[in-house]
């Protein structure tokens, strides 16, 4: 059976209409071509396929695409704008918290999360947010210090515009 | 102007801005008008004949393009052992193996019509236990071993299910043994594991109207792909066309040829039809290379003055149903089998046994990570005993200049002393004495532990790279190899060395993705070879380059070419450095002051090939020069044992390693990062386990647990020595796969240290430590 759905995806309103099975994460890659998000296991457990839905992390796999409808969807592609980078990818560079990069988009999102929720988490807050985004490559800390690198800056440019 | 040193230097990685925007593209991420997608029938006994098998009311469900079993594809191929078809053939040897493939208009049509493939099958008795494997009269996995096809440093035992048997003979073993003052013996586990990149195996493949068979893939080998299908095809090798964009984590599960083989009999079939294959998570477990298992028997005597005289090793690879690149990882720890110690007298059988398992092939460590997971150990055991801290015990037995390792190799100035000495200061070793004792009523307690390895690249003595570097119009530099970017930071790394031999910004050159008509050839990206052999064609490569621009400054510049230089992409001359343009200036040759051209496009070329390496004996496993280098390292970790549960953290840990010369100490630092990580992950967690069918029971990451971020140590303490590699570029060496080798060893250690409990299977779970925990506290009451 097919559905009109209707959602912003990166700003930008979609229709289209979709059989009910259809996943979130095949919208997004086959339909859309947004390749961003990646399919790593399929059941919500490695976290390479995570966008933000309503401002909320969400495994892409494990929702429909008809569940997201009339929802704002954020992807990897979403956040950078031409060279502008989102603080969060840039700092990832910089603190060369990449390897493969299979994994970075969906570690990206769950980043992304997280700083929208609480601008300045803890460590563990940190780990606790990216502890379902599986790596094998980085070992994680890197990943770690580059986020509380963002959330630190974003906090001391607060604190400065208070004062 | 100078030139921008560009060795040493950590800079950023030139594929980062793709990855963090998601605009890398891997193989999965590939679209083609017209695709069809692919989807595959596989066994669901370990070892069964195949009775019957009916393809027709699969062939008829609308949508379906093609459906291929066994005989549309009967070549048999493989890397080291043509031992393996992509479909199974008249049996099949694993559950799991590929029985029947369909090609269909979409994933949900092939994914249906699998259902209407009728197959009976005639169960056989499975070989699932090493030990039954071996013994005379085991039901044979290939009763045709004897007549496949095999390299030469490969020894099968015809009509049983031993496909390669590896010996080191050296010295006198016997009158070793009878001279050693003290003996150990010890039995150790490794279990099949998987290297669980988060990218599962993806390919599309492509025949066209040219007769061109072309194979996108996420590849580590696409030259030596290549070269296998063309083989099996008997085609030439100009029909096969292998493009590998971005892999997205390799570990060795991407080397060779895998399930990519399995698209070729469809893609034949459906002319003109791109078709996509992209393997689920359960899998990328089962049905794609997992690590060997190995069974192993460490006897070592030693001298009362601490000096080892003899080992005996005898190693029994649980290599699964076909072993056409596992008989090398077989080989390769038989010849690492002295580990980092100078032994006078040794004697080692490494064998491949054929198994109803999945199919065993090179994971990260290449057999090492299993051979030093029982020596490290054993030498601990041995320091214990006799009263010496693991530390000195080691100093005392550690290969030095002119030490000959398991191969009678002569070494020249080995790194290792360096390496433990630099991790027992990092890690403030201090003197260990005794196992660990439990006091009443502590819950948590803390100890260290060490270990250390050894390893060379495991390859064929023609396994060859080369570069070409092209000058673009406007200066910019294209830089053509066949070396894949896994994630390593190859070509961030190969980069700095073209931009700092040519004399052009690092920002200027782009790499090409490897596509095997356009790319320069590499043997394949594995063996941790790639900054050290690649790294050379790219250096030799961008000498030419540099070589053809000077000799136009310097016709250009109308003085001699010692006056010429270059850097930061400009031409100048050095005595008058004014006189300067950008290097674009000579892309296409020079133009002089009348007008008229010279020259022409520049085009550098490299290649290199390791010299003087010759084949091991035989019998004996002796050669001068068996390999192309050995790269030395050394961990310690600090663990925290919780009593109660079994729990084991790693708190801290340090990593040396001897890369000859870092080329970029970031990429460099954050291999050795994530080797640990993966090291403890293998050291804790990972195990595929299998029912007494020979399924397997864990194929996701819900039953099979890899580190996550939550699982990290706090410290990790990174430090490199630098022992120049002769035939490396500025001296480097790899350091890949080393850096997860020693981990769970100097887990084990330590947890000797904290508790007095040893571990001699893998992984070492709460639940094994917990009992194991329990075990020795009772015998301590009793």
């Amino acid at each position: 059976m097919l559905h009109n759905i209707e959602m912003t995806v990166n700003g930008e309103l979609v229709k289209a209409k979709v059989p009910s099975h259809m996943r979130l994460l095949d919208f997004l890659r086959e339909e859309l071509d947004l390749i961003g998000a990646k399919e790593g296991c399929g059941k919500g457990e490695c976290g390479a396929c995570t966008v933000l839905v309503e401002g909320k992390a969400v495994n892409s796999c494990l929702m429909l695409a008809v569940e997201a409808s009339g929802k704002e969807v954020l992807t990897v592609e979403g956040l950078s704008e031409g060279d502008s980078l989102d603080p969060i990818q840039q700092s990832i560079i910089d603190n060369s918290a990449l390897q493969c990069g299979y994994c970075t988009p969906g570690m990206v999102m769950s980043a992304k999360g997280l700083l929208l929720r609480n601008p300045s988490p803890t460590r563990d807050e940190v780990v606790e947010a990216i502890s379902g985004n599986l790596c094998r490559c980085t070992g994680y800390a890197r990943v770690v210090d580059a986020i509380m690198q963002v959330a630190a800056s974003s906090k001391s440019q607060d604190e400065g515009s208070e004062g | 102007m100078a030139r921008e040193d560009y060795i040493g230097v950590g800079v950023i990685r030139n594929d980062a801005v793709e990855k963090v925007t998601g605009a890398a593209r891997y193989a999965a991420d590939l679209k083609f008008s017209g695709m069809l997608y692919a989807k595959l029938l596989r066994s669901e006994h370990a070892h069964a004949r195949i009775r019957r098998i009916d393809t027709t009311k699969a062939q008829n469900v609308p949508g379906v393009k093609a459906v291929v079993t066994g005989k549309d594809f009967p070549n048999r191929m493989g890397l080291y052992l043509k031992d393996r078809t992509p479909y199974a053939i008249d049996k099949v040897r694993y559950y799991g193996e590929p029985v029947a493939g369909i090609a269909a208009e979409s994933l949900e049509i092939a994914e249906e019509a699998l259902k209407f493939i009728e197959v009976e099958y005639e169960e056989l008795p499975p070989v699932l236990d090493l030990r039954e494997a071996i013994k005379p009269g085991a039901p044979l996995v290939h009763p045709d071993l004897h007549t496949y096809e095999i390299g030469p440093a490969f020894f099968p035992i015809p009509h049983t299910n031993i496909s390669n048997h590896f010996r080191i003979r050296k010295g006198d073993v016997e009158k070793g043994f009878a001279e050693a003052d003290l003996i150990f013996e010890d039995e150790y586990y490794v279990p099949h594991i998987q290297h669980s990149p988060i990218e599962p195996h993806a390919a599309i493949a492509l025949y066209d109207r040219q007769g061109k068979l072309t194979i996108w893939a996420c590849s580590q080998s696409p030259f030596a792909m290549r070269n296998i299908l063309a083989n099996s095809l008997n085609w030439p090798m100009n029909r096969v066309r292998v493009i590998a964009p971005y892999v997205g984590g390799g570990f060795g599960g991407k080397a060779g040829l895998n399930v990519e083989a399995t698209l070729v009999p469809l893609a034949l079939k459906c002319r003109n039809s791109p078709i996509k294959l992209v393997c689920t998570r359960e899998e990328e477990f089962r049905d794609t290379f997992v690590r060997q298992g190995m069974l192993c028997r460490l006897k070592t005597g030693v001298k009362a003055n601490g000096r080892i005289i003899a080992q005996e090793f005898e190693m029994y690879w649980d290599g699964g149903a076909f072993t056409e690149y596992g008989v090398n990882v077989t080989r390769a720890a038989g010849y690492s089998s002295s580990g980092v110690y100078d032994i006078p007298n040794m004697k080692t059988d490494s064998y491949c046994v054929y198994t109803n398992k999945p199919v065993g092939g090179p994971l990260r460590g290449f057999g090492h990570s299993e051979n030093h997971w029982a020596m490290e150990q054993q030498i601990d055991q041995i320091a214990h005993k006799m009263g010496i801290d693991p530390v000195e015990f080691r100093r005392i037995n550690l290969q030095r200049d002119g030490s000959r390792n398991a191969t009678g190799q002569v070494l020249s100035n080995p790194g290792i002393g360096q390496c433990l000495e630099r991790t027992a200061e990092l890690i403030g070793w201090e003197e260990v004495s005794g196992p660990g004792v439990i006091e009443p009523g502590v819950k948590k307690v803390r100890a260290k532990g060490i270990a250390c390895m050894t390893k060379a690249p495991a390859m064929p003595n023609d396994a060859a790279s080369s570069a070409v570097v092209k000058l673009n119009d406007d200066g910019t530099v294209s830089l053509s190899i066949g070396a894949q970017e896994l994630g390593q930071g190859a070509f961030t790394v190969l980069a700095q060395i073209l931009a700092h031999e040519l004399g052009v910004r690092y920002e200027d050159i782009k790499i090409q993705p490897i596509d095997t008509d356009y790319s320069a050839y590499e043997w394949q990206t594995v063996a941790s070879r790639i900054t050290y052999s690649c790294g050379r064609a790219v250096k030799a490569a961008a000498k030419d380059a540099r070589r053809q621009v000077l000799a136009h400054g310097a016709r250009y510049f109308g003085v001699p070419v010692e006056d010429i230089e270059i850097a930061e992409s400009r031409v100048f001359v050095k005595s008058k450095p004014d006189r300067s343009v950008p290097i674009g200036t000579f892309s296409l040759g020079v133009t002089l002051p009348d007008f008229s051209g010279y020259g022409g496009p520049v085009i550098g070329r490299g290649t290199f090939i390791p010299e003087g390496i010759t084949a091991m004996n035989e019998e004996t496993g002796q050669s001068e020069k068996p390999v192309a280098n050995w790269t030395y390292g050394t961990q310690a970790v600090e663990i925290e044992l919780d009593v109660e549960t079994g729990k084991i953290r790693v708190l801290k840990v340090a990593a040396v390693y001897d890369a000859g010369r870092v080329i970029n100490p970031v990429t460099a630092a954050t291999q050795v990062e994530g080797g640990v990580v993966q090291g403890i992950s293998i050291g804790l967690l990972e195990e595929m386990k299998f029912n007494e069918e020979g399924k397997l029971l864990n194929p996701s990451y819900v039953d099979y647990k890899i580190l996550t971020a939550a699982d990290m140590p706090d410290e990790l303490l990174i430090s490199f020595v630098e022992v120049p590699q002769e035939d490396g570029p500025y001296g480097a060496r790899g350091i890949g796969e080393h850096v997860m080798v020693p981990t769970p060893p100097a887990i084990a250690n330590a947890l000797y240290n904290a508790a007095g409990i040893r571990m001699k299977t893998l992984p070492m779970t709460s639940e094994k430590v917990y009992w194991a925990l329990k075990e020795r506290l009772s015998a301590s009451v009793r």
